[in-house]
């Protein structure tokens, strides 16, 4: 990524699955951006990227969406999203559409074009324009690497960098960080046992771990580990990076409503 | 007629016992249970969580998907090698016809299973075969070749460790290069034990002395040796062949005739292609700088020479695969069979391996060809078995693009299955989150409810299942960044 100066005004596109039933991961990432400076928009039409419809093998909702998605955001600066996978469906999924005869054209191409590279993950833009955030949290915290993060968009060390600046943080690094979750989107829903069963191997090694957080960068993934989390799968409290990121401003500012605990827990 | 095989001497007392689920047996069934059935039963055997903590542990340890330096230069090589041969994938078979012929070698072409299964039938009966040794090969399970064999009265022996171990309990291989991943040595050892009538324990080293020492009276009686090929070379006519036992070898030369079953993407443009090809073929498979054993087969045994058959047969079977040319799969005839998007694939170990997929290639490249070779109508559906995480793309040592062929294969299978009320509500939900009210509605309905937003969603086909074994996500403060702030910035 190519660091020219900060855009200074942002468009958040929260992601369906934040918007719906991850409060924290949209509006944590609101206030980091604002915190930075950045004239944060959060565009009233946003929906869904349409990836659902994409990997569930109907192109043309998909196409329908990504068209919406590009009305919404085509005409800002930059556009940052809590969701690594949605990020990878704008860099990866649309253009593949795009060149679809059936959904696709040429116009649509260009947009994407225009608009992929502006596109960023969360960690993504704090990397590059979020050093100066004082950010401070006593935990201690494992990465799950979203597959869709890592592979389609080819993102791993942002949030690692990110994460690096954090006070008081310890990141643990683990052995399956880089394993799929078994979210996958409808897959989770068409196979809920191997996808629950995939959610414990990941949860799993997190708990063998003694976390405070195991901590990531998109909704559906965290939505699906939580779930199986309080049904029966291995405890572990799942946070959204944005929102772990949000209670680290706060605790840095002294505002903190959550650290306490922390504190308590990392120095008994 | 007694058994010549001294190999299989004893294998009926080895019986299927409970490692083998019934979807793990090599007769196929016309119609198989519905996908997310057959998955569920393979998640909750006991035994896949012991394939998976094996598979696991390979993908780290042999860093499967990671390509550092030179060997990503390799990569790039024999991804380009493998499309330089498609793209005249015709000439490079003429080419190798003409080369295997010149060397003394029979090339039989068959459109289909049954035509390949009849030019080897010709074979076995002129030659009153009784006895075939085998090395390892796809196609010929592909095929069936076994069933088929044994049906004329020949005893076929496999003789790769791997697939002996399986063919005792007759279970198809249950991945590309190491049919018997899914058993523990204990499994090996109760297995040989009962072929044995007495306790072998499980030391691996005294299990693979057992097997070599039932194999060796049969390599010295086979009538005919059965090989696959691994790379057959159009420049030169030659087939090579990777082992790590050396039985491929002993099949090829051994036996008074030799068949080597092939099918037509295996063939490549030239000898020093196999420079590439070979190592990379051998990484990313079996984790080794190069296997063991490579045989080159360069025709029957010639005037003069001690060893060698007397005559060589190639079968070259196209099994469909001519229709994949030109179309948007082309790159998956770029394969090579190592087996390292299987062994990288999350859902392929959590399902204990290939037998799940209920077919003879299993894990991300068998869902990816199985749709497009397979006749059956229920075998489409398998390109949804992956949770489309890209670890075998990042795996696959010629960059099949395997998780983009996955979603295109979804949406041919949508294309032609899905129901005019499927397409409807799909597009009916578009339609509603593309409208700034539409959505606007879903997330005031989501509030309300404090679920899903199932208004729509629940008639979309993926609406069930999320409940069964997760707690619902709670959506009690949907659409909040979308709130104007009354607290002066804190939230
Ligand atoms: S698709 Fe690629 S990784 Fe999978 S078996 Fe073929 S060559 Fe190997």
């Amino acid at each position: 990524m190519t660091a020219g100066p900060m855009p200074r005004r942002v468009a958040l596109f929260a992601s369906c699955a934040a918007d719906l039933a991850m409060a924290p991961a949209a509006t944590g990432a609101k206030r980091l951006l604002e915190a930075l400076g950045v004239e944060v928009d959060v565009p009233a039409g946003q929906s869904c990227c349409g990836q659902v419809a994409l990997n569930s093998g109907h192109r043309e909702p998909a196409a329908t969406l990504a068209r919406h998605w590009l009305d919404t955001f085509a005409g800002y600066e930059a556009v940052v999203s809590p969701s690594g996978s949605c990020v990878s469906t704008v860099h990866h999924g649309y253009p593949r559409l795009a060149a679809e005869e059936s959904v696709g054209s040429s116009r649509m191409a260009e947009r994407v074009a225009a608009t992929a590279p502006r596109t960023y993950e969360l960690t993504q833009f704090l990397a590059t324009w979020g050093a100066d955030l004082a950010l401070e949290l006593p935990a201690r915290v494992g990465w799950h690497d979203s597959c869709h993060m890592l592979r389609m968009l080819g993102e791993k060390q942002s949030p690692r960098t990110v994460l690096g600046r954090v006070r008081g943080l310890t990141l643990h690094e683990l052995e399956n960080a880089e394993s799929c979750c078994g979210f996958g989107g409808t897959f989770a829903t068409k196979f809920p046992e191997l996808s629950c069963a995939m959610g414990d191997a990941k949860l799993g090694a997190a708990a063998a771990a003694d976390l405070d957080y195991l901590v990531s960068a998109d909704p559906g993934c965290l939505l699906h580990l939580g779930g199986r989390s309080r049904a029966g799968g291995p405890e572990v409290p799942v946070i959204h990076v944005a929102e772990l990121l949000s209670r680290a401003l706060d605790h840095a500012r002294g505002q903190d409503g959550h650290g306490e605990t922390l504190v308590e827990r990392s120095t008994a | 007629m007694s058994p010549r095989s001294s190999a299989l001497a004893g294998a009926e007392r080895v019986g299927t016992d409970r490692e083998r689920p019934e979807y793990a047996s090599t007769h196929i069934p016309p119609h198989r249970r519905p996908l997310p059935l057959m998955v569920a039963d393979a998640v909750h055997r006991p035994e896949t969580e012991t394939t998976r903590a094996r598979l696991s542990l390979r993908t780290r340890e042999w860093d499967i998907g990671r390509w550092p330096g030179a060997r990503a230069e390799q990569r790039e090589r024999a991804a380009y090698l493998r499309r330089r041969t498609l793209a005249d994938l015709e000439g490079n078979l003429a080419r190798l016809t003409e080369n295997i012929e010149a060397n003394g070698g029979v090339v039989h072409r068959a459109k289909d299973a049954a035509e390949a299964l009849a030019a080897i039938e010709r074979i076995v009966t002129r030659r009153q075969a009784q006895l075939a040794v085998k090395s390892k090969s796809m196609v010929s399970e592909e095929i069936h070749l076994n069933d088929h064999l044994t049906g004329l009265g020949v005893e076929v022996v496999e003789t790769d460790l791997g697939e002996y171990i399986v063919q005792i309990a007759d279970e198809r291989p249950a991945h590309i290069v190491a049919p018997a991943v899914h058993l523990s040595r204990t499994d090996v050892g109760r297995r040989f034990s009962a072929i044995a009538g007495r306790d072998l324990g499980d030391d691996p080293d005294d299990l693979a002395a057992f097997a070599r020492e039932q194999l060796r009276e049969d390599f010295r009686n086979a009538d005919v040796g059965i090989s696959g090929v691994n790379f057959a070379v159009a420049e030169t006519g030659t087939l090579a062949l990777v082992t790590n036992e050396g039985n491929a070898d002993m099949v090829t030369s051994q036996p008074p005739v030799h068949i080597a079953v092939m099918t037509l993407e295996k063939v490549v443009q030239e000898f020093a292609d196999l420079e590439t090809l070979l190592p990379i073929l051998s990484k990313a498979g079996a984790n080794q700088e190069i296997t063991v054993y490579q045989t080159l087969v360069n025709g029957p045994r010639r005037e003069g020479e001690t060893d060698g058959p007397e005559e060589l047969h190639v079968v070259i079977l196209d099994g469909g695969r001519s229709d994949i040319v030109g179309t948007r799969y082309e790159e998956a005839l770029a394969c090579i069979r190592c087996g390292a998007c299987q062994t990288a694939c999350p859902v392929f170990g959590a399902v204990g391996g290939g037998h799940a997929y209920g077919n003879v290639y299993g894990g991300p490249i068998g869902a990816v060809i199985t749709p497009l070779l397979s006749d059956r109508p229920e075998d489409r559906d398998l390109p949804y078995l992956s949770s489309l995480c890209g670890a075998c793309g990042d795996a696959c040592p010629v960059k099949i693009p395997l998780p983009d062929m996955l979603v295109d294969l979804r949406a041919d299978y949508q294309e032609e299955t899905a129901s005019p009320a499927t397409r409807a509500a799909w597009r009916a939900w578009a339609r509603t989150w593309a409208s700034r009210a539409g959505f606007a509605a879903t997330i005031a309905g989501a509030r309300a409810s404090a679920v899903l937003p199932e208004r729509v969603l629940r008639r979309l086909p993926m609406a069930g299942g999320w409940a069964r074994g997760r707690s619902m996500p709670s959506t009690k403060d949907a659409g909040q960044m979308r709130r104007r702030r009354r607290d002066g910035g804190r939230r």
